[in-house]
């Protein structure tokens, strides 16, 4: 897919709710006078949320009109990032660590989990428009591998069953308890013989 | 200064520069793609690198400022390795396909492949490929073939002005683009064809015509606006085939306004390549030049001089000027008017009508005030200096008039001759910012002339330029700005109205009215023809536009790709075009035409070679002897105190692109029209 291909949702014409505009100037201010430019990460990531987890071409324009920024330049920014998403993605965006200590703990179980559970592969959305899932390198929490990100959540030491219940739980439109799922505290060994 | 040694040479630079210009200094050459001298620095291509004593890599030498002390080798084992991977490295993408590339034979990547790659390639994956980006009817894409340097996003967010392109994506999905591929709305796109060091962004109109090698190259200057940049013809045969800048400091460094750079395809059509004459059944046809001049002859004979006039246009060369002159003095006709727009500019004074300040010297500009003038349209040259003067200078900017459309903060101070009076006055505040300005300069557009207070609004623009200190020692900040190459020459020539003679209006109104007889047009097409009335019509032009289908008599001259030719442009400089062809069919040089003319009436005028004609200018204006110089034109007083029209300054130039015959002539000019002017659906559909 062409990087120049924006996908607006039909008929969404956007700007800041009252509430988010009133935070988008607090988040301009902390810049210095002249610099205000340089709030355009948190502000697309405001325009982010507002927008349920994706950046609409008129998010972008919106942002850039907030900033006097021509939209070349917003656009440009929300290309850069991997972590703006520039198509619409489900309700829970489920990002899969594949990377090696992920992997060997057993990645991959947790991604032929997710088809079965949800019946669509990676870089797509489920019909009912609850799941996307995109395979991603290391993010970071190795100890506790295998992990996935959903949203703004990391679902740690999963298993092929407890990530069924984690998706499970989300399609039923519960938010599951995030964090370590054998109910480990932060990255703590896991025997406590020093297993 | 600091002092360093580049490959054991000792030199001292000037501090602030980089590695890289130290090097250049130095006599070494350092191969690069994305550095250019006149954009920011990105340092992202690698190309440049060099090897610096004490560090353990080496360092990208245009992004690198010297230090006292420093080793530079750019011809160690490690730098000529490096050069080998990065060549590879940009090569692993780039599809290799020179052969059916326009760039080919012009390539920075293809020179620096061959002079400092390895000559291999390791590398037997899949190449990445891209789409391919619609940025307008001047700007062909093959974004497959582009090494993200960067350029051509530079040039137009810091040259040109707007925020037209931008680098999406990162990595293997960088891609250069247009905003959601709008065209590149940019009376200077055309200079990211030059920038681009590889084939991504070529020429559409030039797209598959010539190889660089087939050309013959002429140097010339530009005439479709009054800048007088400089420019390469290219030709191919007996056709030019492109139009490319040149470097010249002074006037447009290396850049050209797309008018002048994609017009050349109107040089090939509508051409009068033969003489023509009306006959009885009112249709042009094609006649020999001894017909033509007979039929002339005929009609002019016992028709007494005040009876006949000539209107002088756009494009005129100053030979074929000051033939005019001659002939008309030796038909002792004094209605001759050089001002085809009416712009009523007093000649007597040559700062009245100069651009004073110089167009380098514009940028050097801190407060600018904009009379009725768009240079975006009327000179994107002078936009440009204009812009550096507000990016380098914080320049204070604002007009009286239209406000020129882009990113350049100007503010609108009012629409009409009232607020100049005001500023004039000192009454307006930014009167204020102009005496306290240590460069103020004024910009007089064309659009303040074409008015019946003309002599009243260049008396106020000058009293404004005297109490606001524009005028001081070794500077003039009045300046203006005319959208005619001929313009400036014609008036050094004197090819105005004697008092008592017919001005342009009068011409008119004696010409419809029938008090005049005959009326000769020096490629004058801007006029309105209907206005002519009865009189007998000659038209001596290149293209058959207005003029040439009102005339009665045709006689083919030639455009200027195809003569010899002096212009003067808005600063006042002369400068010479050069031929690079030959006029097309019995088309003739213009003053040459002239000449045969009066011979053809029984008054020859004195001129037998280029030499005569160019003795003459000099006979008539010693200007034209101090070719390519700028003489300071000694300030004085012109323009009168009256009463100023309350009507709104108006633009010069509604329509960049069609100015001229031709331009008109251009089937790109109209295309650039269609999409910029007339605001449609930028995407044509018809470029696949």
């Amino acid at each position: 897919m062409s990087q120049s291909h924006t996908h607006t949702h039909p008929h969404a014409p956007f700007s800041f709710t009252p509430a988010n505009r009133k935070l988008a100037e607090e988040i301009i201010a902390r810049y210095p006078q002249g610099r205000e430019a340089s709030a355009v990460l948190p502000l697309l990531d405001l325009a982010q949320r507002q927008c349920g987890n994706w950046l609409p071409q008129t998010a972008i324009e919106h942002v850039a009109e907030v900033l006097d920024l021509a939209p070349i330049r917003v656009l440009e920014v929300a290309s850069f990032y991997t972590m703006f998403n520039r198509k619409p993605v489900g309700r829970a965006f489920v990002q899969l660590c594949r990377t090696t200590p992920c992997w060997l703990r057993g990645s991959e179980e947790l991604v032929a989990t997710y088809k079965r559970i949800t019946d669509c592969g990676p870089r797509a959305t489920t019909p009912d428009g609850v799941f996307t899932l995109l395979e991603v390198e290391c993010l970071g929490a190795c100890s506790n591998a295998p992990v996935v990100q959903i949203n703004d959540d990391f679902y740690e030491d999963l298993t092929a069953e407890s990530f069924a219940e984690v998706l499970e739980a989300f399609k039923r439109g519960e938010k599951p308890k995030a964090g370590s799922q054998i109910g480990r505290v932060s990255s703590e060994p896991l025997g406590r013989d020093g297993e | 200064m600091p002092k360093l040694t580049i490959d054991g040479i000792a030199i001292e630079v000037p501090a602030g520069v980089t590695v890289l210009q130290a090097c250049e200094l130095a006599g070494k050459e350092i191969p690069r793609f994305c550095y250019h001298e006149r954009l920011s620095i990105a340092g992202n291509c690698r190309m440049c690198l060099v090897e610096m004593e004490k560090s353990p890599k080496p360092i990208a030498s245009c992004a690198m400022p010297v230090a006292e002390g420093m080793a530079i080798k750019t011809d160690s084992p490690m730098v000529k390795k490096a050069r080998h991977g990065i060549v590879e490295f940009l090569l692993i993408n780039h599809p290799l396909d020179c052969p059916i590339c326009d760039q080919g034979g012009e390539c920075d990547l293809q020179d620096q492949a061959m002079a400092y790659g390895a000559g291999l390639s390791r590398y037997n994956e899949s190449k990445r490929a891209v789409e391919e980006k619609y940025m307008g009817p001047l700007v062909k894409t093959e974004m497959t073939r582009c090494i993200h340097c960067t350029r051509c996003v530079r040039f137009v967010t810091e040259v040109a002005g707007v925020e037209g392109l931008g680098l999406l994506g990162r990595g293997e999905h960088a891609e250069i683009t247009t905003y959601l591929e709008q065209a590149l709305d940019s009376e200077l796109s055309g200079n990211v064809i030059d920038l681009c060091p590889v084939g991504a962004l070529t020429a559409k109109p030039y797209a598959f015509v010539a190889r660089p090698w087939e050309l013959a190259r002429t140097e010339s200057v530009d005439v479709l606006d009054a800048v007088g940049a400089a420019i390469c013809v290219d030709a191919r045969d007996n056709e030019v085939v492109r139009i490319l800048p040149r470097l010249n400091e002074a006037v447009n460094e290396e850049w050209l306004g797309d008018k002048s750079r994609f017009a050349v395809d109107g040089l090939k059509r509508q051409r009068l390549d033969r003489p023509y004459l009306r006959g009885a059944d009112g249709r042009l046809a094609a006649v020999s030049w001894s017909d033509a001049f007979a039929a002339i002859a005929k009609r002019i004979k016992g028709v007494k001089g005040e009876r006949i006039a000539a209107i002088i246009g756009d494009m005129a060369d100053a030979e074929a000027m000051v033939a005019l002159k001659d002939v008309m003095a030796k038909l002792d006709a004094p209605h001759i008017d050089c001002r085809q727009d009416g712009a009523a500019i007093d000649p007597s004074l040559r700062a009245g009508y100069l651009f004073n300040s110089t167009i380098a010297g514009l940028e050097t500009a801190d407060a600018v005030l904009l009379v009725a003038s768009n240079p975006r349209a009327e000179a994107p040259l002078v936009m440009s200096r204009l812009r550096k003067a507000w990016l380098t200078l914080d320049a204070k900017l604002a007009a009286i008039g239209p406000v020129p459309p882009g990113n350049l903060p100007v503010e609108s101070l009012g629409a009409g001759a009232k607020t100049l009076k005001d500023v004039a006055d000192g009454k307006h505040p930014f009167a204020k910012v102009l005496s306290a300005a240590k460069r103020p300069a004024l910009i007089l557009g064309q659009g303040a002339l074409r008015r019946s207070d003309v002599a009243a609004v260049l008396g106020t623009a000058r009293r404004a330029a005297d109490s606001l200190g524009l005028i001081r020692d070794g500077w003039n900040g009045f300046n203006m700005l005319h959208t005619a190459a001929a313009r400036v020459g014609a008036l050094d020539l004197g090819l105005v109205p004697e008092s008592g003679a017919r001005d342009l209006a009068g011409i008119l109104e004696g010409a419809s009215g029938g008090a005049l007889d005959v009326v000769f047009l020096l490629g004058a097409d801007e006029i309105d023809m209907a206005k002519l009335g009865r009189a007998f019509v000659v038209y001596l032009g290149h293209h058959g536009d207005a003029g040439a289908t009102r005339a009665d008599v045709v006689l083919p001259g030639a455009a200027y790709t195809e003569k010899n030719a002096t212009y003067v442009n808005t600063e006042g400089r002369v400068q010479f075009a050069r031929r690079a062809v030959h006029p097309p069919g019995d088309a003739r040089e213009d003053w040459t035409i002239l000449r045969a003319l009066s011979d053809a009436l029984g008054r020859s005028i004195d001129m037998s070679s280029l030499g005569d004609a160019r003795r003459r200018l000099v006979a008539v204006n010693p200007i034209f002897d101090r070719a390519g110089a700028i003489v300071p034109a000694p300030w004085g007083d012109f323009g009168t105190e009256g009463k100023l029209d309350p009507a709104p300054f108006v633009t010069a130039i509604p329509d960049y692109y069609l100015t001229d015959p031709i331009g008109r002539a251009s089937p790109t000019m109209a295309e650039c029209s269609r999409i910029f002017v007339h605001h449609r659906a930028s995407r044509t559909g018809t470029d696949g």
